[in-house]
């Protein structure tokens, strides 16, 4: 019988940090390409339009950018929640919420349009986000209600209200009575970075500050200091005087603020109205980002990239090869368990044993 | 009106039960520490399994056993990457809940618009009759059965088994229950496909009882409910089963509520199944001691033996 | 490394290469479910089919499932737009202001909207079907089959189609009971079989001897085989799934105007159209009457053939509104624009509808 076995590094070893995610991604070549042999299709061109073709014309970084930015910013703030240990698995509710909080002021105001407008939109989205993450954080640590399963509810409760909301009281006058607000007017809509050659808005930017500035907190501050202690050790963090309910609080409402502005860049931003659905998953995919990222916001930054060039290429195989859609979701499945497996060998060796050599084995 | 209330509580035995039987095998695998998030993909594999094998055979008993075994197949991907090579349990659940997803929609393709086979309630003459509660006790499907079946064996193997300790003590310290020669990883294998076989048979019940049919994606965020369920029964074999009929409850209540025409937002309605869940939940919890008692500390966290 | 992405380069612009050379031209779908849906994006893709059967060597189809509304509908459209399709399909309503936004930038590529209203460029149709001239007919059976007098309709989301929809059965129904009731139960998905068929068994506890639906999936149609009531079909053809349960059913046929619309494409004589087509040109097709007495079916097939003559329409007045405001005169007909933003009801619905 043969057996994997793991053997701990006495450090982590700075080669495979930096290799781990290339050698997922060989691996992913070669069974990649197995697929697409066993689907009868040239493996070649099926990889190359997966992996290259999104990244070979500058309409589709465009494209790249506008599908990231909302992962990479929520996956940011949730690293916060995942390092402190409190299970926020509700990033799409917020998500939610976020959007339609920063979306009050051109829906019920229309005729607010100033400098002011665009700049109010995201702080509330923001406060909207926060409040709403606010009530599993309040839940847990008042009333010691479990946070998954509470943040996890409040998704499903999310999108029914913004059901409710487009459909009826905020649904646009002269939408023939289809669901939707009214069009945003441009000054409460998130300009386009570079419009002569693409799409992307400036959400992504403010994404990738937004991970930045996480990156900065946690690593330099005192209170990114607290929350990696509380996290490991709640007990040390007790005796260091950390108060692990303000945690609780503080990780939520940080997380849901942010999943709140990239909710708010998304419909001012890529869509232009609030619609019934504004989210094809983003909360959470953004979990799987924030884990492949190492719960590093500058990790995230990658990982979103990552996870967002998967779908692109998947729709670039789709067209050009005729697969279908589910093929590209195994792929992308098969994707993640080998970033996932080889992200192992950063802190262990891996052996494979077989039990008769047992013992002789080194 | 005796008949429609006996429908009623059917229909809602119906509704709970796939809930019930996917949350009672998350429930031995976060017993024993490991948290496996890919619930809805085994779910959606087992479901697309047991029609493909019901309908290929015309048996569906063959259909269902197909399900549990590839549910528990299934599983053991999610089981070698997190405990032999120990990668994130959150993450590595939700991957394998994208790959079910996709799997299953390839498996199932030749198979959309065939209607499937059902699984035939089992009755038993005379007493099917009994008013109110007779068809419910004596007349329904065998994955009834087999799920009330479950609630009770799972907690007789918690409770009062010796294997059955032995997991719980897996759950709450893996280095103390490694250090008493207890083989961890061992345990841990075992409970991860014993959940993939109940999300397989959750699955099952999908397309051999509940709605005879294949659909992709036909589980519809049904394995998440089944995760949250666990949660809200902290642990707790009984209070799931109380947990998986409020659920299901609320949620056929408010399917009567809208036929009667009362005028509340459909919105409003569909979202009660969710909020009753939470303000029981908070109800319940506020029992500290006893919550924290149930909670497998271990919950999560990879265990790599020391060599 | 570098080698293999060369081989790479290579062998995809080999692979560009050869499509390139052939000069077929290339109709491309987008659809917001997948195809193994059995319901909406399933008869969208049979048109498809239909398309390629038809015209075989001339045409070549490409397609994208599953595609969220929104900025991934954008990409989607832009991709197919870029990568040489000449007409694309997008046949969902969400897509509506994509679509106009992407075919500002691609004036040569035709674009087919459905269900949409908004054809801002002259390279935008829009096309619907009238499914509501089906539901008249199936109010009329209803009324004729039911005991109970009471129908139950499962309905997905409030929106005018789905409305038009419930108005012209309980219409239908009255011109033969005028007391016939009609509860509605509103899912709040496209598709949720286990969902939709909660719904049928609650509506069947609470007395509706005749199911319909206007969401995708077969669940219904299995309930109310397994109570033993009626039931109506939606979409395909689902007699196998109640083949002493279904009535009729509603089929979205597509394959004759994307056939149509793509051929126009290859001639060259493609214009811009808004079509709302129904049982006249074949585009809204009844599934065969079953499981009804003889006179039931000599009534719905008199009044299917008068709808195909163009004599009658459901929206004929005298009609009162559900607040017993009057909305059609005797004699009336509705115009389109009403219908098309329709959010009330007629008279004799027992539901608020959703504001």
């Amino acid at each position: 019988m043969i057996r994997v076995e793991l053997v701990k590094r006495p450090q982590h070893s700075n080669f495979y940090m930096l290799m781990s995610p290339f050698i997922a991604f060989g691996l992913t070549l070669v069974f990649g390409a197995l697929i697409f042999l066993a689907l009868g299709k040239n493996p070649f061109t099926g990889l190359y339009f997966y992996f290259i073709d999104p990244l070979s014309q500058v309409w589709s970084l465009h494209e790249l950018a506008i599908k990231a930015g909302p992962l990479i910013m929520i996956a940011a703030g949730l690293c916060v929640c995942y390092r402190s240990n409190n299970w926020n698995i509700g990033a799409e509710g917020q998500f939610i919420v976020g959007a339609i909080f920063g979306s009050m002021i051109p829906i019920l105001m229309p005729g607010f349009q100033t400098v002011l407008t665009l700049p109010l939109m995201l702080i509330m989205a923001m406060v909207g986000g926060a409040i709403y993450a606010g009530i599993p954080a309040l839940l847990k640590a008042r009333y010691n209600a479990n946070e998954i399963l509470t943040s996890l509810m409040l998704v499903y409760v999310a999108q029914l209200l913004l059901d409710w909301l487009v459909r009826g009281v905020w649904r646009d006058p002269q939408g023939f009575a289809f669901p939707g607000s009214v069009r945003f007017p441009p000054a409460a809509t998130l300009p386009e970075m570079i419009p002569s050659q693409g799409d992307a808005h400036y959400g992504f930017l403010l994404a990738l500050v937004a991970a930045i500035a996480v990156w900065f907190f946690l690593a330099k501050t005192l209170k990114g200091f607290e929350v990696s202690v509380l996290g490991l050790s709640p007990r040390a963090g007790k005796f260091a005087g950390f108060s692990a309910s303000a945690m609780v609080f503080f990780s939520f409402m940080l997380s849901g603020a942010l999943a709140g502005l990239a909710g708010i860049s998304e419909v001012s931003g890529a869509i232009g109205q609030l619609r019934e659905v504004i989210s094809p998953g983003y909360g959470f995919a953004a979990i799987i980002v924030a884990f492949l990222g190492r719960l590093n916001p500058l990790g995230t930054i990658a990982a979103g990239l990552l996870l967002a060039l998967t779908y692109l290429g998947g729709e670039a195989a789709q067209i050009s090869l005729g697969i279908s859609d589910k093929v590209v979701r195994v792929f992308q499945g098969m994707l993640l368990f080998f970033v996932l497996g080889c992200d192992t060998l950063v802190h262990y060796k891996i052996r494979i044993v077989s039990r008769t050599a047992e013992g002789s084995a080194t | 009106m005796m008949d429609m209330w006996q429908n009623i509580i059917l229909t809602i035995a119906t509704a709970a039960t796939p809930l019930l039987i996917a949350a009672l095998g998350e429930l031995v695998v976060e017993r024993s520490g490991v948290l496996n998030l890919g619930v809805e993909g085994m779910m959606i594999m087992g479901a697309v399994t047991g029609f493909a094998v019901a309908l290929a055979t015309g048996n569906p008993w063959l259909g269902m056993i197909g399900a549990i075994i590839i549910g528990s197949l299934f599983s053991l991907l999610f089981g070698f990457l997190v405990l032999s090579i120990a990668t994130n349990q959150v993450a590595t659940g939700l991957s394998l809940t994208l790959l079910g997803i996709g799997l299953s929609g390839m498996i199932g393709e030749e198979f959309v618009g065939e209607p499937g086979v059902k699984l035939s309630n089992i009755e038993i003459p005379g007493l099917v009759d009994i008013p109110l509660v007779g068809r419910l006790l004596f007349g329904q499907d065998p994955i009834f059965y087999i799920s009330i079946a479950l609630v009770f064996g799972v907690m007789w193997f918690l409770f009062k088994t010796r294997t059955g300790l032995t997991l719980r003590s897996v759950g709450d310290n893996h280095d103390s229950a490694h250090a008493l020669g207890i083989p961890v990883l061992r345990y841990r294998y075992f409970a991860v496909m014993f959940g993939g076989a109940c999300a397989g048979l959750a699955g099952a019940h999908l397309t051999l009882v509940y709605t005879p049919q294949w659909i992709e994606n036909m589980t519809s965020g049904r394995g998440w409910i089944a995760l949250a369920l666990v949660v809200f029964a902290s642990w707790r074999p009984l209070r799931l089963l109380a947990g998986a009929y409020l659920f299901g409850a609320v949620s056929i209540g408010q399917l009567h509520a809208q036929a009667l025409g009362l005028g509340i937002p459909s919105q409003f309605l569909s979202s009660l199944p969710y909020l009753a869940t939470i303000v029981v939940l908070v109800i319940i919890s506020t029992n500290r001691r006893l919550t924290l008692m149930n909670t497998p500390a271990c919950l999560g966290k990879p265990f790599v033996p020391a060599r | 490394m570098k080698k293999m992405i060369l081989a790479l380069a290579a062998s995809a612009v080999m692979g560009l290469g050869v499509s390139a050379a052939e000069a077929k031209t290339k109709a491309c779908f987008i659809y917001v479910g997948p195809i193994g849906d059995f319901g909406w994006s399933y008869q969208h893709d049979r048109g498809r089919l239909d398309v390629e059967e038809a015209l075989g060597d001339e045409v070549e189809t490409a397609y994208l499932e599953s595609v969220p509304e929104g900025p991934d509908a954008e990409r989607a459209l832009e991709r197919f737009a870029r990568s040489g399709c000449n007409i694309i399909f997008a046949t969902s309503f969400g897509y509506m202001d994509q679509v106009n936004q992407v075919a500002a930038d691609f004036p040569d590529v035709k674009f087919e909207h459905a269900t949409g209203y908004k054809r801002e460029h002259p390279n935008v149709s829009t096309y619907n079907s009238k499914f509501h001239e089906g539901r008249y007919v199936q109010g009329q059976i209803a009324a004729s089959v039911s005991d109970a007098g009471v129908a139950g309709y499962i309905a997905s989301f409030p929106i005018p189609e789905v409305v038009m929809g419930i108005n012209s059965f309980i219409l239908g129904a009255q011109s033969v009971n005028p007391d016939f009731e009609l509860k509605v139960v509103w899912v709040n998905t496209w598709f949720d079989p286990s969902k939709e068929g909660d719904a049928a068994k609650a509506l069947i506890d609470q007395g509706a001897d005749i199911i319909t639906q206007h969401t995708d999936s077969t669940a219904p149609m299995q309930v109310a085989a397994e109570r033993g009531v009626k039931a109506f079909g939606q979409a395909s053809d689902m007699i196998d799934f109640g083949k002493e349960t279904q009535l009729t059913s509603i089929i979205d046929d597509w394959g004759p105007y994307y056939i149509e619309r793509v051929k126009a494409v290859i001639e060259g004589d493609w214009e811009q159209v808004d079509v709302w087509d129904g049982m006249t040109e074949g585009h809204v097709v009844m599934a065969p009457y079953t499981n009804m007495p003889e006179d039931v079916k000599k009534l719905a097939m008199d009044t299917e053939a008068k709808i195909k003559a163009g004599e009658f329409d459901p929206f004929t007045g005298p009609i009162t509104k559900q607040d017993g405001t009057e909305w059609l005169k005797e004699g009336e007909v509705a115009d389109i624009g009403t219908l098309l933003g329709m959010n009330f009801y007629v008279k004799g619905v027992d539901d608020e509808l959703p504001q």
